[in-house]
Formats: structure tokens, sequence, C-alpha cells
């Protein structure tokens, strides 16, 4: 008699269903993880984690640190990350630029320059990003070899990579060169728009934020003179000898090509957002502004291109998580990102699960951070009080 | 508001284009870019190109332009990757029977989920006959051989056909009731979300087989496209989500007043009406996945694209890549800026009635 009251009970119908829902779920991973242990030790592979603290035996070819065969796989993962990390600054930052200036070119009154920024986008957002890339590559490994150099200035083109003279460094010092002037411009940067500082004097204020720069640029050249050795140039210009080129910076046609191929292909969709925006700016706005007798450039920059802004930073976060996914492209022509450094190692090593849990951590952390700080950003900027109108 | 003079057409078009100095030198710059640049690739594709179908790399050295004899040479390898050649006609069939299929679902005559689930199930399994082959006196092909544009078209009519489902189960889901089923498949969608389409890709065709029974495993092409299937899904579960928030609340109470059940009230009230709104954002997402196809040449398929890199990279047609790569892209063009165009087309029609200027 209890039995159909119970089952006609809606809290108890919805414990049931959920208990159903989350026993299917723990039995499903139970099992996968049981099949995976007994395949796995068939094959004479331990689980765990302790192969990190062993050497590779392989080599990347590309990192901003030192590393080599005997480099143990977590110094190698970390790399992996960190050219990502890299790669995504360089595509995130280029896109965006040129992104803003097709945007712009769209949204404007020159109906030349609208016909520019909408082939340009047609173009690149129509052909898939590994096309493009494809082609990118394919062009710069037809650059002549290495004895035909062309010379442009210092550099040296060639189907090598493309050789720019730098400073005489070794790769560390570079890095930590670039590691003081960024870490210097971050923390200005923060002083300067951060509004923890909002109390402070103007001069105080900005006496706070030039101190970081010139640190970074003092300890950048202090990096520079005593990571240099005494007796030898002060630069290291590229020469071509025999069928290889010496010295210089060298670009290699898998970072560079890469980096074209997310930044072309990422402007033609940060175009399009930044055309949105201006749209959705409202009339009475620019009208405003206009009636108010601001200068064109004013109403650009104070009154449109905020609104602008607003609008389309929520869809730009989502565009740039895309961005940073997409430069696991690196792996079809070879550039050594996370992704092409996991699955290197799932080949070496064999530990494919921990690898895996490794690869969906690893982009976990990355994208829930971008979208973290720039939804703060969002949040900080968001116009508080009431919005009426086209521009809400 | 004050009655402007009306301006000549010739006045006109000088305060557009050199308005002032700024907009002159913007489009002279523009003009100067479009010009070089299309010049350059007129010149390069037609003017000085080689169209000889019988042409070879001597003779097309004799032209600085295209040569695009490589294409008369290689579209088979191209189209079709390895497919035995003798049965060719077997996949450029399929890729028609898939054209008609999406032809036909941009049609709204076709917009009910009876005639579109019928158009796609008939034509999936006329195109899966066709390729496999095995019945009908149709020699068998594996899988393994498929290539080119048809194994493109499967893997993004498999990967809609597969994912559409799981995409309204996901998004159900997520605005369940219960806070076990809506908090877990929340989580679902945001971590896979958040995953590369290669890690997923690269997961599905190599770590999968260690963790399924083996009955389970299968072709690695089924896995690979349920692998596809399934981000399509969390990304398309999303932009259902978007559409059951426009739907107004009073839908669903008077659903429910009226005593219809959940899978009532779901696919006969509100799924239709949040469809209808998700349009042009399910039409983006759809393009994106065709786009996406092409990331399984990483995890070893001859699909459109790599089939095009093998074209180039064999021996005597290495210098012709960028005719190569420039056909691929073109079809790819063909087929994307179709379907976005529709989309657009679509939006406008929609928003016809509701415009806010």
């Amino acid at each position: 008699m209890h039995a159909p009251a119970l089952w006609h009970s809606r809290r108890f119908r919805a414990a049931l269903i959920q208990t159903a829902f989350a026993a299917t779920l723990v039995l499903v991973v139970a099992f996968a993880t049981l099949t995976a242990q007994r395949n796995l030790s068939e094959m004479g592979l331990t689980s765990g984690f302790a192969f990190l603290w062993k050497s590779t035996g392989w080599e990347m070819n590309f990192t901003l640190l030192p590393t080599d065969s005997t480099s143990p796989y977590w110094w190698f993962l970390l790399m992996g990350l960190m050219n990502t990390l890299f790669m995504g600054a360089i595509g995130l930052t280029g896109a965006t630029a040129l992104g803003l200036a097709v945007g712009l070119m769209r949204s404007g009154r020159n109906p030349a320059a609208r016909l520019l920024g909408t082939i340009y986008i047609e173009i690149f957002r129509n052909i898939p990003l590994i096309v493009q890339l494809f082609f990118w590559y394919a062009l710069a490994n037809a650059l002549p070899p290495p004895r035909e150099a062309i010379t442009f200035g210092g550099a040296l083109i060639s189907s090598r990579g493309i050789y720019l003279p730098t400073l005489a460094l070794s790769q560390g010092a570079t890095a930590a060169v670039v590691l003081a002037l960024v870490a210097g411009t971050a923390l200005a940067l923060w002083f300067a728009l951060s509004r923890r500082f909002r109390r402070l004097e103007q001069p105080a204020r900005r006496r706070l934020t030039l101190a970081p720069l010139l640190l970074a640029l003092l300890a950048a050249a202090l990096i520079v003179v005593t990571g240099h050795a005494p007796g030898t140039p002060w630069l290291s210009n590229p020469v071509a000898e025999g069928l290889r080129i010496n010295g210089g910076l060298r670009l290699q046609p898998e970072v560079y090509t890469l980096a074209i191929a997310i930044t072309t292909f990422g402007a033609a969709y940060v175009g399009e957002i930044v055309r949105g925006g201006f749209k959705a700016v409202g009339r009475g706005q620019t009208e405003a502004a206009q009636a108010l007798g601001l200068s064109p450039w004013q109403q650009f920059s104070r009154i449109r291109m905020p609104l602008a802004f607003r609008a389309m930073l929520p869809i730009l976060i989502n565009q740039y998580v895309w961005l940073i996914k997409a430069t696991t492209l690196g792996i079809a022509v070879g550039f050594s990102e996370f992704f092409m450094v996991i699955a290197s190692s799932i080949n070496h090593s064999g530990q494919t699960l921990e690898f895996i849990a490794i690869l969906m951590g690893g982009f976990l952390a990355i994208n829930l951070t971008l979208a973290a700080v720039l939804n703060r950003l969002n949040r900080a900027i968001a116009l508080k009080g009431h919005q009426t109108g086209g521009a809400a | 508001m004050t009655v402007l003079p009306r301006q000549r057409p010739l006045r006109r078009l000088r305060r557009a284009y050199f308005g002032s100095v700024w907009s002159a030198a913007l489009t002279l710059f523009s003009l100067a870019v479009i010009g070089g640049i299309g010049w350059w690739l007129l010149d390069w594709a037609f003017l000085q190109a080689t169209f000889d179908p019988n042409g070879t790399r001597e003779t097309c050295a004799l032209n600085e332009g295209a040569c695009w004899s490589v294409i008369a040479a290689r579209w088979r390898v191209i189209l079709f990757g390895i497919y035995p050649f003798e049965e060719q006609w077997r996949p450029a069939l399929a890729c028609i029977v898939v054209a008609v299929v999406i032809f036909l679902s941009c049609l709204p005559a076709m917009w009910s989920f009876r005639r579109l689930s019928a158009v796609w199930t008939l034509g999936t399994a006329l195109f899966y006959i066709l390729m496999r082959g095995g019945v009908f006196g149709l020699t068998f092909v594996n899988e393994q051989q498929w290539g080119g544009l048809p194994l493109t078209l499967f893997i993004f009519v498999a990967t809609g056909i597969i994912g559409m489902p799981m995409a309204i189960a996901l998004a159900l889901m997520r605005r369940s009731e219960l806070p076990v089923i809506s908090k877990l498949s929340g989580l679902f969608i945001d971590t896979v979300r958040s995953l590369p389409l290669l890690s997923i890709l690269f997961t599905f065709a190599i770590v999968l087989p260690f963790v399924l029974p083996g009955f389970l495993i299968g072709e690695k092409l089924y896995r690979v496209v349920v692998g596809a299937a399934l981000f399509f899904a969390v990304y398309q579960a999303e932009i259902i989500r978007g559409g059951f928030q426009g739907v107004p609340r009073g839908q669903e109470e008077a659903a429910k007043a009226l005593g219809l059940t959940y899978g009532q009230r779901m696919f006969r009230v509100i799924l239709p009406q949040a469809f209808r709104l998700a349009l042009p954002a399910t039409i983006n997402q759809f393009v994106i996945a065709f786009m996406e196809t092409t990331l399984v040449v990483v995890v070893g398929f001859v699909e459109l694209l790599s089939a095009g890199n093998t074209a180039y990279t064999t021996g005597e047609w290495k210098f012709a890549y960028a005719e190569v790569l420039v056909f691929v892209a073109a079809i790819y063009f063909v087929f994307v800026f179709g379907l976005s165009r529709y989309g657009a087309y679509l939006e406008a029609r929609m928003s016809a009635g509701q415009s806010r200027d």
C-alpha cells in the first residue's frame, strides 16, 4: 500500500532519479578505471606520477629556457606550458591589434576602407585555420635555402628560419631580461590602473608607477652587462657559413608561421566583434557627444570606444579562450606547445592516463584563469546604475 | 531638423572618399592594398598561369604564374584520397547526396522534427551504403580507405547527427530542477568547453582503447566522430540554453496548467521556440564544426586537407603547393561562405519584424 504513495511523492522520485544518475556515473568511471588499469598492467606499465622526475631522452625543438634530452618530464611539461602561453600572448596581442584595425575600418564611414575590411574578414574567417597554417608553413619552407638566404637589413631570411641580429647573451639571460621587463610593465600597469591605489595623490601615484619600470630597466641592463662575455662583440649578427647560418636570433618557421596564422585568423573574428561593439553604441550617445561640441577624436576616444569596449568584452573573452586553445595546432607543424609535449610524452613513456589528466588540468587552469581575469575586468568596467536605449 | 541642400552625386562621392585628409589617406591606402594584391593575384592565377591539363613541371616553368596542371593531374587524389580508383563514382555520388541533404535542410518548408530527421537519416544511410558497400553488389571498402571530400562530409554530418541529440539532452539536463543532475552536467559542459578539440580527438583516437572494454572500441573513425560530436554537443547545449532563456516563462506555466507531461512541454512547447531563437547561433556552430573537421588530420585521417597535402608532397609536384592549397581552400570557402551567408540571411529574416532602429 505504501509503495504507490511513495512513488507518487515528488521528492521521493527526485531523490531516486538523482541517486540513479550519480550511481550510473560512478559505475561507468569505476569500470573505465579498472579496465584501464588491467590494460596498462598487461603492458607492464605502473601508474602514478613518479615518471615525472625521469629524464625524457628526446629533444624539444623550441623552448624559452635551456632544455635538453636529460631534462625531466616535469621540466618538459613546464616548457610546453610556457610555449603555449608564449604563443597565446603573441597570438592574442596580434589578433587584437589587427582585429581592432580591421573592425574600425569596417565600422567607419570610408567606403574604400570598409571594402578592404570586408574582403579581409571574408577571406580569413571562411577558411579553416589549419588550412591557412599549412599554407604559411609551405610558404616558409619554400624560401631559399640558407646558402642563398635573402638579406634584409641585418636579418637573413631562409627556409631554415628568419635570423635577426640580437644581443650576444645566453638563452637563460635573454629570458631573464624579457621576464624583468614584462614584470616591470605589469606592475606599473597595475599601479596605474587598479582602484586599490585610487586614494593616492597624483604625483605619488605617478612615482609609484614609474618606479617598477625604472627598476626593470635597471635589472635588464645589469643582466645584459653581467651576462656578456668580456672581449666579445655586444651584438650577435647572423652570418651564412656554408650550409647553415650562425649567430643571431633564429625565428623558426614553426614558430612564426603559427603566430602569423593565429594572428590573421583571430583578427578576422576580433574584427567582427569590434564592429558589433560599435554597432551596439546608441545613436543618441554619439549625437549627444556631437551636440556637446566634442572633436571627432574626443567622440571616438571618450564616448564611442569606451561604450563599444564594454559591449564587446564578454564576446572577446570567449574568443580569447578559443584562440588559446588554437595554439594546439602547433602539433601540425611541429611547434612544441603543451599538447604536443603531452602527445610525444605519451608516445615515449606510455603513461597515457597520467598525461591526459595533466593535459586536462593544464588547459582547465589556463582557460579558467584567463576567463576569471577577464570576467573580473568586465565587472570592474561595467556601467553602474540603470542603462537604457541602444547602449544597454 | 534642418533640411540639407541636395548634394550632387559627384560631390557626395568626393565627401565619402576624400572628406578630410585622413579619409583621403585611408582611401588611397585601401585602394592601393586592394588593387595591388588583387592585380598580383589575378596575374598569378590567370594572366600568367598554365592551364594545360597535360602540363608538367617543365611546361609550367615556362610561365611565371600558377600551374593549374597539378589540379588536372591530381584532382582525384585531392577529392577522394586513397579510395579505390575504379570505384570513385561512389564517393562522388555520396558527396552529392550530402549536398542535397544540406540544401534540403536549409529550406524552411523542411523545418519540422519529423521531416528533418527523415531527410538526415535517409541521406546518411544512402551515403553509408555508397561509401562502405558490401550490399547491393557494391564491393566492400574499408573505412581506412575513405578519404578526401566524402570523409570531410561524413565527419561533418555524423558530428551533427550524433551531436544534436546529445546537445538537447545536455541542455535539458543542465536546466533540470534536480540539483545533482544540473550541477554535474554543468560541470561536464564547462570542463569539455575549456579543452581544445584536438586534445579530445586525440583522447578518443588513441587513449580510449585503453579504457573501453574490447567490444566497445570499434573503428578509430567512429571514435573520433563521437569525440567531435561530444565537443559540438557541449557548445550547442549552451546555445540551446541561451534559447531557453529567451522563451517567456508563461509558456511553460501555461503548458503545465494544461496538464501536459514533461515530454510534451519540452518537445511541443519549449524546444521549438528555443530553437527558433537559437537558430543563427546554431548555424554559426555548424559552420565552426565544418571548419573543425580539418583537425582530424592530426590523428591520421586523409580528409580533404590531408589528401591535398599528399597531392603535392609526393615527388614531381612539390613546387605546386600553393596551387593545391588554394584549390583546397576554395572548396572549404565555398561551403563555409555559403553556410554563413545563409545564416546571415536567416538572422535578417527573423529580426525583420522586431527591429529596434
